[in-house]
């Protein structure tokens, strides 16, 4: 195997040298590590890591390989993978392919060989900042390598919806016997939340994130479901608006991660960039209505700020912040007092991470039944 | 939730000696307890008979009873701190292993808990027995919906065949209601089902036999997990076990974390690990389950679970960084996991999942030289005697690090003696049956190109980690056909994990691995040091827990802080467990640790194992977990002298290991503290120790040495038979035998295939009949200071690691004494000793002669200090940095006056005894291994017994180790007829107290002549119905059998002692060990056998050492 050169250029000016994996040429994005000692694949297949150079902190990648089944998404999200090892084969029974040849078959350029704790360290003391990989021939002076990387959009500010939502609606269809159906509006939904709700006997109808409250009443629904994804939840006013109106007609409504900001920002709170964010799948989060910590999987660079502990007053009535983290205090999730809605900073869907948060399914489905009159099944619901 | 205020004392129990599968990992998680418990203003009580653990340092707990781990001295020391007035709330027995939770049970259904209003905390009972029953943890299992190896139970044979087509071959066969798993077994054909099922079927008295699905082969992996009362639950850590199932985890090569799962299936695994812990009702703290997975479909089987703190957790603790016990202990009196802080970054909660960015890789350290004739296939029963740990930023380079820490003749690919040429055939067919070192020859069949899938069907070994050594393999191919070993190549190779050794092997041009050194520091090829921090770099870390990696980027980053106010002390501990080399060793370079904080120093501890206190994080200020070898030692040096001032290294008290690199250190300009390497050589080398001796006129034993049998035969008969001969340079006797005859002298020659010019063979003459003495000292150059005096029990010719000692010597006269103190002083002084020294001398007919002496901590040293309330390690330590002993009188780490040697009467009586484990080895045919003791040291562990007497002292030594001595039942009297007079009295004295005496024929009639009526037995060549067979049978209680000096009978001796401990009763060698088992058999008939704190009875000696010292002092006409 000949190895080409590849590095990793910091907008701040450090560059790291490494091997050249995956597709040659350059990418560019927010460079951000993420910690997961499982599930590199889930990890570059969620839309949420929009144009984002990832960096894994486990040093060993690749050892599974690629198992088409496993996707989280259609396409691999990330900008951009930095590694340290690069596993010399992989080993799994699911294996479909290498990650290797799996990236370079979509084209995502990745280094392996690099110091990926100093980078971490580096990132963790200066935060997330924009980054490139230049591949073999890209290579360039560091003067003209900083230059590209500099000339690069931020991710404070960016607005990805447009480039991962889907552009036809489509439907999940419940497992077994349908008991309810929900709107998803797919901000870079993730492949096991539809299915999570499927599972519990919920159809899921995700929608286009240009879809409007007509879309959406139009389907009958008994909830909506704001999804995880990528980018500033400042820049999603239309999506906000949207949420107001699934509010004021006291449709239950649950978001995930920017799901969770966009509720936030819909309830009259303010959003804000993390210096480092957080990306894991060992994240601890109390759940202030049971009591509880749950070890979450996390994916997020910005968050809602709110104050908790106390019961705030909104536009939309009380709320309080009923998930925090507990490594850092970030708010984690909302619970609405007046309005049947509520939304996690984290992922109860997992893939990849641990299900300790997945009982909010269920939560959510509770919230539906509350809504809908016992008497009218959801299978015979009428078009509003 | 936070702490419960109900418990105000807290009794935890530890674990006993040291054995297989049960070593110091439960020293360092009940020394984790007891520290936390204190913390939080619990008074704490502890029972472990296991002297060599830091837990029972009278410091970490309020009462600490040195006592044997049994329901009933448990009891009597709830009973004796009741009785002070300290009433205990609970026991905490999830830390101290099977031991301590099989106690507990023990306890519970004798009604102890109950009597004495006692709460057991951590587990429940019936928790305890849903984790540890088969059957019901199965059906456990099956309803939170995992699997369980599919089987079925069979009457017929057509029953069996009905099963096996639906599970498909191999099955394992395992009939019913048998001993000892007789009849079962593997059926991989068809042929031997019907052989092995049919046998089966009749071997069982119910005709009936469980048919089992296989998993041998599958891959293996171990949850380590802990829940809180709030019920959350986290997962600590996976491990992955290299050597799939099929071989006891504890004998594998395993890592964490996990390697070949992917995320979904891994988070199976964890779901339902999350769901048995909560199923099986683990109240608060730690468990471990193990899964096999099927390497074809993934199918996932729960395999069995431990409701407690495992070696596993000692494991995950130093791989994570995350605290197990400590957690569990906190857990365990209230707190949940979201109130816990992470130590490591302080600023978060231990409510979450440690994640890595590393690989750790543990090894485990076989001795099966030390069990001639043992099956050295590796099975479901455990036989490793330690472990090893590394850390790396990939897996080869961890690898590379374990296989190096193991202390073998190998350490590590293309190192150590030659291997048998085998073809590529042979290597296959070898690798297929898993024993210690199978890993070598994988490599060779990889090497001879092998493929990976061939090498996976012959060992089951997961395809990733064979391409992680076909990589390394490439590696080494590269290095050796570069014409230049430049910078990059050679960074590389580092990368991957190839030691400096290996790199010289594999070139040509670089004759050793100094030549490696000094061409990477020239290249400028040097590792940097990461930080372990449970969190891959999220957080900030606060803990300096170090290793060292090697990163491709020449500028990558190292993180080993500035420090540079305090002088740093750097601590070589000791590696892997082995026999000879153990926890003893561990705890003189804690003591270090904590002695030279105090004093001011920064202590940096170098250490590999996993199990021990001093590789916990909290015990220095930094931690290197490393291997104990100079390229290793070297770099963590440099990286310490680059952040600060070194003021020097000690390596003497980690045992060999770290006395080895004292050359090379010197050489490299390092100091090293206390002994100099020049006097470490000097006590070592048998010509200039011998010139010390003839100059301060002290007696030895004639010696000579030998490289051939020639020179061998004519300096034994010089000497004359019986003698003692060994390789020189070894620890713990190995390989050292006494030989009584020419020809079994040229046996030994012929075996010892080690002996070159360089390692001669030393001949000594064998005292027969000896006292031997063990003294531990501390010298400072000028005073030297009698730390222990140790009368051995057992007669000399038993290495004194295997044979029982007590201190204060019971029989030796105060001009024994006195002979004893000169003498030591003479070779501490005239070896020019700084710091501590083991002398061994035998006393035979009035003449004191020195065995050898080690100018270093000894296996003893924490024996001695629990038995004289004086911390030898800790005073060692100072006294390496330049303390004198007067200064530490004065300061009170000393006695004031006086030392071991002028003990007042009210001491308290120490017996130490070893412990064997000959039951775990078997031959190949299944027979047991021979379990005769002698020169090469064989025990793994030892207990000490500790009494205001004799008597109790001894009793309680041999209830720690083997069992209670009998108080009633049979003895079997055979004694040397020089011994028959002085055994008349002992053995009146068991007839009175009321047991049935049996002897072989001379010594029947002595007896009966005497008035004694005894049963006479044959002797072991006398035919059937003879003694061992009587023994073996369990019919025997006692056996009392000092041998026949040089007749050749004593082979006889040593069958019956076989036998004995084979069937696990007391057997007594010498006319002094039966005169103490009668004192002890007497002490436990009167029942007065009681239990004192540790505490209670060093502060009872310390007084008195001081009032003593007040008299002298006046006497002296110092002081008023």
């Amino acid at each position: 195997m000949s190895e080409t050169t590849a590095v990793l250029v910091l907008e701040d000016g450090r560059i790291f040298t490494g091997i050249s994996f995956g597709a040659a040429g350059t990418a560019f994005g927010e460079a951000v590590f993420a910690t997961g000692m499982t599930g590199y694949q889930e990890t570059l297949t969620d839309p949420s890591y929009r144009r984002q150079v990832v960096v894994a902190t486990a040093p060993q990648i690749g050892n599974t390989g690629w198992v088409e089944e496993d996707n989280e998404s259609s396409a691999i999200h990330v900008a951009g993978f930095v590694i340290r090892d690069l596993s010399p084969a992989p080993s799994s029974w699911r294996a479909t392919a290498t990650l290797p040849e799996e990236m370079e078959r979509q084209g995502i350029v990745g280094v392996a060989g690099v110091d990926t704790r100093a980078l971490t360290r580096h990132l963790r003391s200066r935060g997330a900042m924009r980054c490139g990989i230049f591949a073999g021939s890209a290579v360039t002076t560091p003067e003209e390598m900083v230059a590209a990387v500099l000339a690069t959009p931020g991710m404070a500010g960016a607005d990805l919806t447009g480039e991962v939502t889907t552009t036809e609606a489509y439907t999940v269809q419940a497992v077994g016997e349908q008991k309810y159906t929900v709107a998803c509006v797919d901000l870079g939904i993730k492949a096991n939340t539809p299915r999570s709700f499927a599972e519990r006997g919920v159809t899921a109808h995700v929608l286009p994130a240009t879809c409007t409250i007509e879309d959406i009443l139009a389907l009958g629904v008994d909830g909506v479901f704001l999804s995880n994804g990528p980018g500033d939840p400042a820049t999603a006013d239309r999506i906000v608006a949207l949420t107001k109106e699934v509010l004021d007609r006291r449709i239950p409504l649950f978001g995930i991660c920017f799901g969770n900001q966009i509720l936030g920002r819909a309830l009259g709170f303010g959003t804000y960039k993390l210096k480092f964010g957080h990306r894991g799948i060992n994240q601890p989060v109390k759940d202030h209505l049971t009591g509880k910590t749950m070890v979450t999987s996390q994916n997020h660079g910005f968050a809602v700020d709110a104050a908790a502990g106390e019961v705030l007053q909104t536009p939309y009535g009380k709320v309080e912040v009923g998930f925090t983290g507990l490594n850092d205090g970030v708010v984690e999730g909302l619970n609405c007092h007046d309005v049947p809605a509520f939304s996690v900073q984290f992922h109860p869907e997992a893939a990849a991470g641990p299900h300790d948060a997945r009982y909010l399914f269920d939560r959510f489905v509770t919230m539906l039944a509350a809504a809908t009159p016992e008497t009218e099944n959801s299978n015979s619901k009428v078009t509003a | 939730m936070p702490r419960r205020t109900d418990l105000k004392h807290i009794m935890v129990i530890g674990s006993g000696p040291i054995v297989i599968g049960q070593a110091c990992e439960f020293d360092y998680s009940g020394t984790q307890a007891c520290r936390v418990l204190r913390e939080e203003g619990l008074r704490v009580s502890l029972i472990n008979s296991n002297p060599a653990t830091i837990m029972t340092d009278p410091e970490f707990a309020d009462a600490t009873y040195v006592e044997p781990i049994t329901a009933e001295y448990v009891e009597k020391a709830i009973a004796d701190q009741l009785e002070r007035g300290y009433p205990v709330d609970a026991i905490l027995a999830t830390l101290g292993g099977q031991t301590a939770l099989n106690t507990a049970i023990a306890l519970d259904e004798a009604g102890v808990l109950a009597k004495y209003d006692v709460e057991l905390i951590g587990a429940d009972i019936p928790a305890i027995h849903r984790g540890e029953d088969r059957q019901i943890f199965k059906d456990i299992v099956r309803e939170v919906g995992g699997d369980v190896p599919r089987s079925a139970v069979c009457h017929t044979m057509d029953q069996v065949r009905a099963t096996v087509a639906e599970l498909g071959l191999p099955v394992v066969i395992r009939p019913s209601f048998t001993m000892g798993g007789l009849g079962s077994g593997m059926a991989y054909t068809d042929a031997d089902l019907e052989r092995l099922a049919g046998l089966g079927l009749s071997a069982s008295p119910t005709s009936e036999v469980l048919i089992e699905e296989s998993v041998l082969g599958w891959k293996e992996y171990e949850l380590e997990l802990m829940r809180d009362g709030n019920d959350n639950a986290v997962v600590v850590c996976s491990i992955e076990n290299i050597d799939p199932m099929g071989v006891h985890t504890g004998d594998s090569m395993t890592v964490a974390p996990a390697m070949t799962l992917t995320d979904r299936e891994y988070q199976v695994m964890r779901d339902l690990g999350l769901k048995i812990l909560r199923a099986v009702g683990v109240a608060t703290g730690g468990c471990n389950i193990q899964f096999a997975v099927n390497p074809k479909d993934g199918r996932l089987i729960v395999i069995e679970m431990n409701p407690r703190v495992s070696r596993s957790s000692a494991l995950a603790s130093k791989a994570t960084g995350f605290p197990i016990a400590k957690i569990a202990a906190k857990l365990a009196i209230g707190y949940t996991l979201d109130e816990i802080s992470n130590d490591i970054t302080k600023a978060t909660p231990a409510a979450f999942e440690p994640t890595l960015d590393y690989v750790v890789v543990k090894i485990p350290r076989f001795a099966f030289e030390k069990f001639p004739g043992a099956d050295p296939t590796l099975t479901t029963t455990m036989k490793s005697v330690g472990e090893a740990m590394s850390i790396g930023r990939n897996f080869a380079e961890a690898f590379g690090k374990a296989m190096r820490s193991m202390e073998t003749k190998a350490s590590g690919f293309w190192t150590g003696p030659a291997r048998e040429e085998l073809s590529l055939e042979q290597l296959l067919e070898k690798i297929a049956v898993p024993t210690d070192g199978r890993i070598y020859d994988v490599e060779r069949a990889l090497s001879l190109g092998a493929t990976v899938e061939q090498v996976h069907q012959a060992t089951g070994i997961d395809p990733w980690f064979l391409d992680q050594l076909v990589l390394v393999i490439g590696i080494a191919a590269e290095v050796r056909g570069a014409d230049v070993l430049d910078a990059t190549l050679l960074r590389r190779a580092k990368r991957f994990g190839l030691s400096d050794l290996q790199i010289s092997v594999l070139r040509s041009d670089l004759a050793n691995e100094t030549a490696v050194r000094n061409l990477r520091r020239e290249l400028g090829v040097r590792p940097v040091f990461k930080t372990v921090d449970t969190c891959a770099a999220e957080f900030e870390a606060n803990t300096p827990y170090h290793y060292s990696a090697y990163e491709t980027d020449p500028a990558a980053e190292s993180e080993v802080a500035p420090q540079t106010v305090k002088p740093k002390v750097i601590i070589l501990g000791s590696g892997p467990n082995r026999i000879g080399q153990g926890i003893e060793f561990d705890s003189s370079c804690v003591h270090a640790a904590m002695a030279l904080r105090e004093a001011g120093f920064e202590t940096v501890m170098v250490n590999c194992n996993p199990e021990t206190v001093s590789t916990d994080y909290d015990t220095s200020d930094r931690l290197y977990f490393e291997p104990l070898t100079a390229e290793d030692v070297l770099e963590v040096i440099a990286a310490e002298q680059e952040s600060g001032t070194v003021a020097g290294v000690i390596v003497t008290l980690g045992g060999q290991t770290p006395l080895k690199l004292a050359g090379v250190l010197q050489e490299e300009g390092i100091t090293i503290l206390g002994t100099q390497p020049d006097a470490i050589d000097l006590a070592e080398d048998r010509g200039r120790f011998g010139d010390l001796l003839t100059s301060a006129e002290l007696p030895a034993p004639a010696f000579g040495m030998a490289t051939s049998f020639e020179q061998a035969s004519k300096v034994a008969a010089g000497i004359g038979y019986p003698v003692l001969v060994r390789p020189s340079y070894v620890l713990g006797g190995r390989g050292m035998e006494i030989v009584y005859d020419e020809a079994s002298l040229a046996d030994y020659i012929d075996r010892a295939t080690e002996i070159t010019d360089d390692h001669p063979v030393l001949v000594d003459r064998f005292l027969d009949d000896a006292i031997e003495i063990d003294v531990d000292a501390l010298c400072d150059g000028t005073e030297v200071y009698l730390g222990g005096v140790m009368e051995h029990i057992e007669e000399a010719g038993i290495h004194s690691g295997d044979s029982a000692s007590v201190l204060p010597p019971i029989t030796l006269g105060r001009g024994d004494i006195e002979k004893v103190r000169q003498y030591t002083e003479a070779i501490a002084l005239g070896g020019r000793v700084v710091g501590l020294l083991n002398v061994q001398y035998a006393l035979k007919d009035e003449t004191l002669y020195v065995l050898e002496a080690n100018p270093r901590a000894s296996r003893t040293v924490p024996f001695s200090s629990k038995a004289t309330a004086v911390q030898l390690a800790k005073a060692a330590a100072r006294i390496m940095t330049g303390t004198s002993i007067a200064d530490l009188r004065a300061e009170g780490m000393l006695s004031p006056r006086g030392d071991a040697g002028t003990l007042p009467s009210v001491a308290p009586v120490a017996v130490k005894e070893a412990v064997m484990q000959f039951h775990r080895f078997r031959k190949a045919d299944g027979s047991g291994v021979d379990s005769l003791l002698g020169p090469e040291m064989r025990s793994t562990g030892e207990v000490m017994g500790i009494d205001t007497a004799f008597g109790p002292a001894f009793a309680k030594s041999q209830t720690g180790s083997y069992g209670s001595l009998p108080t009633s039942g049979t003895v079997f009297v055979s004694v040397a007829n020089k011994d028959k007079r002085s055994m008349v009295f002992p053995v009146k004295r068991l007839a009175d107290l009321g047991f049935t005496i049996l002897a072989t024929e001379g010594t029947a009639d002595m007896l009966s002549r005497n008035g004694i009526n005894a049963q006479v037995v044959r002797k072991h060549y006398e035919g059937s119905g003879n003694i061992v067979e009587m023994i073996k049978a369990g019919q025997v209680d006692l056996v009392i059998n000092t041998p026949y000096g040089q007749s050749g009978t004593r082979v006889d001796g040593y069958e019956i002692r076989t036998a004995a401990v084979a069937t696990d009763i007391p057997c007594i060698t010498t006319v002094a060990g039966a005169a103490a088992a009668i004192q002890g058999i007497e002490a436990l008939t009167l029942q007065n056998v009681g239990v004192t704190p540790l505490q209670v009875l060093q502060d009872r000696l310390v007084e008195a050492v001081k009032a003593q010292a007040a008299l002298a002092d006046a006497a002296a006409g110092v002081g008023a």
